[in-house]
């Protein structure tokens, strides 16, 4: 028994010391191995009386369970310290720059168009489209804007052809004369597109968009119309309160016509929307003409409504604080980068126009 | 349309404040551009004297003047004009000032040297003329003992500017104004007070108005004055010119713009000695030409409405009239015209010579033809008491017969239209109050329409006046409905804004730019399209529409690159244009690349952009928006302004004769002529217009998903094929040969040179096998290997490397 307690000690203390794989194994063979000295031990058990026998086999048994352990621990304290070494010498700064990716844009005009959709798709508007080039009918003379017509000169017109046939569409309105050409009343559309005037300065460039609304119905008033504009804003600026006014104008297509400001202060030299006590003018609008309606066989007897006419880049311009307009068209890649969206900022209602 | 509140006062009695007024006209649709105190700004501007003037000694050209504006010093100002020399009385502006032409505002300033304490100005810097040679000279007569007071003289009146809308001739007269105000509660309307004057005897010279086709005079009025001593205008007539900004001339020409600024009443003054014998109102004949007032000789076309006498043409009548007959300030006997021109005709006019003048913008929108007598009357009551004179009697000539518009108004289409209520009686005042005759009947009025108002021709016309007169902040907002009989958007708008977002996901900056472009450039990408000019561009350099999107966007990124940045992505989605005729456009997106991928990346090697990053953008793209790989084909050709090795086409299914995108490099040459400095550019184009709808919805039920446990294996090979073999064929040989089987097929390598010979290459790919129905044992696999390498030996010519 005593040789077996001081086998025991013996290795438990060899087995505390600092060893490696290969010796743990040695004192693996030491002990368990075919002539290893817990093995040997076992072979006496024959030779002992039986009273004795039975006492020694279970403390044999107990000091071989004891050194197993501490052998099997020992073995998986040195993998252990293994891996971590083997990790260690791995270490990356992982400040280093991740792989490079490229964060693309969506140009503001076309944020903004997509604002401009879902607004209006909420209160049951779809979405038309009409070409760029036009002919002087459908941009001048269906919308009761006759040949001498002085509002014609207020259009600096780009013209494709000497006869004045052909021409960039220096407004939406057209799109209305084609909606209702090709279908029935009611209608309830935007046409939201690229417009042509030949004017360019701080405030006016060649190319600019313009947003078209028309609504045709049997009652369709003026109050209709207000209370569309005003959803419209209020919604598109993302403002609870803000100060709109009506006041008269004209446009050859609508009648009675109506022109829209909106309220503002300056705050550090940015335009702020909301309840500032200066105006701002941001749209045109008004009753369809009966001349219009009739010109595009719709009888004025039996339906009637408004349209509408919306600067894209100028909404822009005041939600977002862009102050050049032609900056909108020069392709500076710093200028996109700052006033761009991310791709995955859809404007949708359920989510809100912006984040 | 300008004017100051007390002129409107000369009209309109009222005890409401300025800016109950101005508030008023905006509310009635007379949008007010600026109210401004005049006086304010120009108490800068004083009567001066130059006491001395002496050469710059540092500037030929240059004087330095020591002027008098009543102080007791002089005040130095350097002074370029030829006419500024001693003794000489003129305008100067002090520092602080704005100069009214440039609203440029000056400043203590050195000038070669010399520090100049403000300018002395031109009239054309004053607005008062065009006139921009020296500075202003003013007579000692009138102003020696005005040196040091201010030379615009205005009593501190505000002037009111109005944007009038081309439907508001009556409104380019103060008196319209008034009337609107009036009927607006803010005032009433004052009669006008004309004094009887003394007419004595015929109007000597004989007029007549001819019968020509489309004769653009209806109504020839005209009085003789003879006798009267024209002259400077006396104070209060000057006041009212200089308060606008103009520049008084002298009484009978000040006289003739006053009765039209005051009743939109444009009249003309002859000097009746230069008529030769009488006035003719007659169309013009080609080749005609005439010395107009702005000292512009014009050549006339046919049919022109002129003014004439026996030796030719006088004036074009509404427009302009001639120096031959102009009236001077030694003039004696004038005659003084009051017609009625055609707006049709004015403007057909104004537009083939490009003249506009006050006349014509009022006569082009439509002048009363019933103040032919007013606007006489008025001229030759002031004429005669500041220039003396005898009136003859007025002498109308007239062609056809004027006839006042009536219309009956149905009173319930008010509330039809705005929404809101308001009562009869309210609406017969304001009609009234207006100038229309009214009378009810039942449910209807019957209405005469003023003479001044030819835009109201329809009872929608009767509803605006209503409405704007009584208010429209009286008009409810009305919640919006939300019922949509349509859906928001269309298939393809769907596609549009998808494949936007799809393509800036991929890194690329989204650019708007013109429709138009650079034909120059333009012919480069344009192919076999036709050009389309633009008759009057913007610039010469911008004086096509697009036949492509890359002329905008290679111009454009070549001018990013220049700012010092070099890997670019940028695309544009937008129309394209085929032809000059509306809806011969085509929605393409066109995006470029340009740089390096992993430019100094410190863990990637970096390489230039090429044709499979590209390649790569395109093929996602279509992907994404639900078009199948499997059935996209690529061909080898493409436009010419693509690299011919290095560019294919997109074709959404084998069978498609028209592609759906291009891709590549852009042709090396290209990118030499446009002096683009990059290490690589690449390319694509998708044309949206060929893309077909999916056959497959969202919406739909999708397929049964069906998938297979049993053992996948995998195979390698590698052929040998002629080196202009494409693996796309490859591939399809493969794919064809068991379906159920042959799950995927990758390219792994590509390989020509050494051990392989001239002209071919070997294309090594991995295949997937795996059945959906059982394990499949070595023969199996063994069999399909077999078939695959003989197959693709039989259909390619292909040999198996070993």
């Amino acid at each position: 028994m005593s040789d077996i307690k001081k086998i025991k000690d013996e290795y438990l203390k060899k087995l505390d010391g600092d060893l490696n794989i290969e010796s743990v194994n040695q004192i693996k063979t030491d002990l368990f191995g075919k002539n290893g000295k817990i093995s040997n031990s076992f072979k006496t058990l024959g030779s002992l009386p039986t009273h004795e026998r039975k006492k020694f086999a279970s403390d044999l048994n107990s000091i071989k369970d004891e050194l197993q352990e501490k052998i099997d621990s020992k073995l998986q304290e040195i993998d252990k310290k293994e891996i971590n070494s083997k990790l260690e010498n791995e270490k990356v700064d992982v400040t280093l720059p991740e792989r490079e990716f490229n964060q693309g844009k969506i140009h503001p005009v076309s944020q903004v168009i997509d604002e401009i959709s879902s607004i209006f798709s909420e209160i049951g508007f779809s979405v038309e489209e009409g070409p760029d080039i036009e002919n002087e009918h459908y941009n001048f003379t269906a919308l009761n804007t006759p040949d001498n017509h002085p509002a014609r000169d207020m259009h600096d017109t780009f013209y494709l052809d000497n006869n004045k046939e052909l021409l960039l569409r220096t407004h939406t309105s057209p799109v209305q004369v084609r909606t209702m050409l090709n279908g029935n009343p009611p209608f309830k559309i935007i046409a939201p597109g690229r417009t042509y005037r030949s004017d360019s300065d701080q405030t006016h460039s060649p190319m600019f968009h313009q947003v078209e609304g028309l609504h045709i119905d049997k009652n369709i008033n003026m109050g209709h119309l207000k209370g569309c504009l005003n959803y419209f804003i209020k919604s598109f600026f993302e403002v609870d309160k803000i100060k709109m006014r009506f006041r008269p104008s004209h446009f050859p297509f609508t009648e009675p016509s109506a022109e829209v400001d909106i309220g503002y202060e300056m705050k550090d030299g940015k335009i702020v929307i909301g309840e500032g006590d200066k105006w701002l003018e941001i749209l045109g609008c008004g009753m369809v003409h009966p001349n219009v309606l009739k010109n595009v066989k719709v009888d004025p007897d039996k339906y009637q409504g408004y349209a509408f006419g919306i600067g894209i880049d100028r909404l822009g311009m005041l939600k977002y604080g862009i102050n050049d307009l032609r900056a909108f068209f020069e392709t500076d890649y710093r200028w996109l980068n700052h006033f761009g969206f991310d791709p995955l900022d859809v404007p949708s209602n359920y989510r809100g126009l912006s984040r | 349309m300008k004017f100051t509140v007390g002129w409107l006062k000369d009209h309109l009695d009222t005890k409401k404040k300025d800016n109950e007024l101005i508030e008023k006209l905006t509310d009635v649709g007379l949008e007010v551009e600026s109210f401004d105190n005049l006086s304010s700004d120009l108490d800068n501007f004083k009567v001066a004297k130059i006491v001395n003037a002496q050469q710059h000694p540092n500037a030929d050209r240059l004087r330095v003047c020591d002027v008098d504006i009543g102080g007791q010093n002089t005040i130095k100002v350097v002074c370029g004009a030829p006419n500024a020399k001693k003794d000489l009385l003129t305008v100067y502006a002090g520092p602080g000032s704005i100069i009214p032409k440039n609203n440029m505002k000056l400043t203590v300033s050195k000038i070669r040297g010399v520090t100049s304490y403000g300018m002395l100005c031109s009239e054309s810097e004053l607005n008062l003329s065009e006139e921009s040679e020296g500075i202003t000279e003013l007579k000692s007569s009138n102003y020696s003992d005005k040196i040091g007071k201010n030379f615009f003289n205005n009593n501190n009146e505000k002037v009111v500017d109005l944007s009038i809308t081309p439907n508001r001739p009556d409104c380019l007269g103060v008196r319209g104004v008034a009337r609107d105000l009036a009927a607006a509660g803010a005032g009433r309307l004052k009669k006008i007070s004309l004094k009887n004057i003394k007419k004595n005897g015929s109007q000597k010279i004989k007029v007549s108005i001819t019968k020509d086709k489309n004769q653009g005079c209806t109504i020839f009025g005209s009085c003789l004055i003879e006798g009267v001593i024209n002259q400077e205008s006396p104070q209060w007539l000057k006041e009212k010119i200089l308060s606008l900004g103009q520049k008084p001339i002298s009484a009978i020409v000040d006289i003739t713009n006053y009765v039209m600024l005051d009743l939109n009443r444009p009249l003309h003054a002859y000097d009746a000695d230069k008529i030769d014998k009488e006035i003719i109102v007659r169309n013009s004949k080609k080749g005609e030409t005439f010395e107009a007032l702005d000292s512009k000789e014009y050549k006339l076309e046919d049919d022109m409405c002129v003014i004439s006498d026996k030796s030719g043409v006088l004036g074009l009548g509404g427009i302009i009239g001639g120096t031959r007959s102009g009236t001077e300030i030694n003039t004696k006997n004038i005659l003084l015209e009051s017609a009625y021109f055609l707006p049709r005709s004015i403007r057909k006019t104004s537009k083939l010579l490009n003249i506009d003048t006050d006349a014509k913008f009022r006569f082009e929108r439509g002048i009363d033809p019933q103040s032919i007598e007013l606007g006489l009357t008025k001229a030759a009551q002031l004429i005669s008491e500041i220039c003396g004179g005898k009136i003859s009697k007025f002498d109308i000539k007239k062609i056809g017969k004027y006839e006042q518009n009536k219309i009956k108004f149905k009173i319930s289409l008010f509330e039809k239209i705005t929404g809101f209520k308001v009562k009869d009686s309210e609406i017969i005042e304001i009609l009234t109050d207006l100038g229309f005759e009214v009378s009810k009947n039942k449910l209807e009025l019957d209405l005469k329409i003023p003479t001044w108002r030819p835009d109201i021709i329809q009872p929608i016309d009767i509803v605006e006046e209503i409405v704007r007169i009584k208010g429209y902040e009286n008009i409810e907002t009305l919640e919006p409905e939300k019922k949509r009989i349509k859906d928001t958007l269309n298939k393809q708008q769907k596609l549009f804004h998808f494949l936007q977002r799809s393509v800036a996901s991929k890194g690329y900056f989204e650019t708007v730019t013109w429709s138009f472009t650079d034909s120059k450039i333009n012919n480069l990408f344009k192919e076999n399209l036709k050009e389309i000019k633009i008759v009057n561009p913007i610039s010469s350099d911008l004086d096509v529409l697009r036949n492509s999107i890359f002329p905008n966007l290679t111009f454009y990124l070549k001018k990013n690159l220049d700012r010092g940045f070099k890997d670019i992505s940028l695309f544009e989605i937008g129309p394209i244009f085929k032809d000059s005729e509306p809806g011969q456009q085509l929605t393409v997106i066109g995006a470029i690349k340009s740089g390096k991928i992993s430019r100094l990346n410190w863990n990637e090697k970096e390489r230039p952009v090429d044709v499979f990053d590209i390649k790569k953008d395109v093929i996602q793209t279509l992907v994404e928006a639900g078009y199948d790989r499997q059935s996209i084909l690529i061909r080898d050709k493409s436009p010419s302004y693509y690299h011919p090795g290095k560019s294919g086409s997109v074709y959404l299914d084998k069978d498609d004769t028209d592609p759906v995108a291009y891709f590549g490099d852009i042709h090396p040459s290209i990118i030499k002529k446009l002096d683009i400095k990059t290490e690589g550019l690449v390319g694509f184009e998708i044309y949206l217009d060929n893309l077909k709808d999916n056959k497959v919805k969202l919406k739909d039920q999708k397929s049964n998903f069906e998938y297979s446990d049993y053992q996948k294996s995998e195979r390698d090979f590698a052929f040998v094929v002629d080196k202009s073999f494409k693996a796309q064929d490859l591939i399809e040989i493969i794919s064809l040969i068991d379906k159920n089987l042959i799950r995927s097929i990758k390219i792994f390598d590509i390989y020509e040179g050494e051990n392989i010979p001239d002209g071919k290459k070997s294309i090594a790919l991995n295949v997937i096998i795996q059945s959906s129905e059982k394990t499949l044992e070595e023969g199996d696999l063994e069999k399909i290997n077999k078939l695959i390498i003989s197959t693709v030996e039989t259909k390619s010519g292909a040999k198996i490397r070993s």
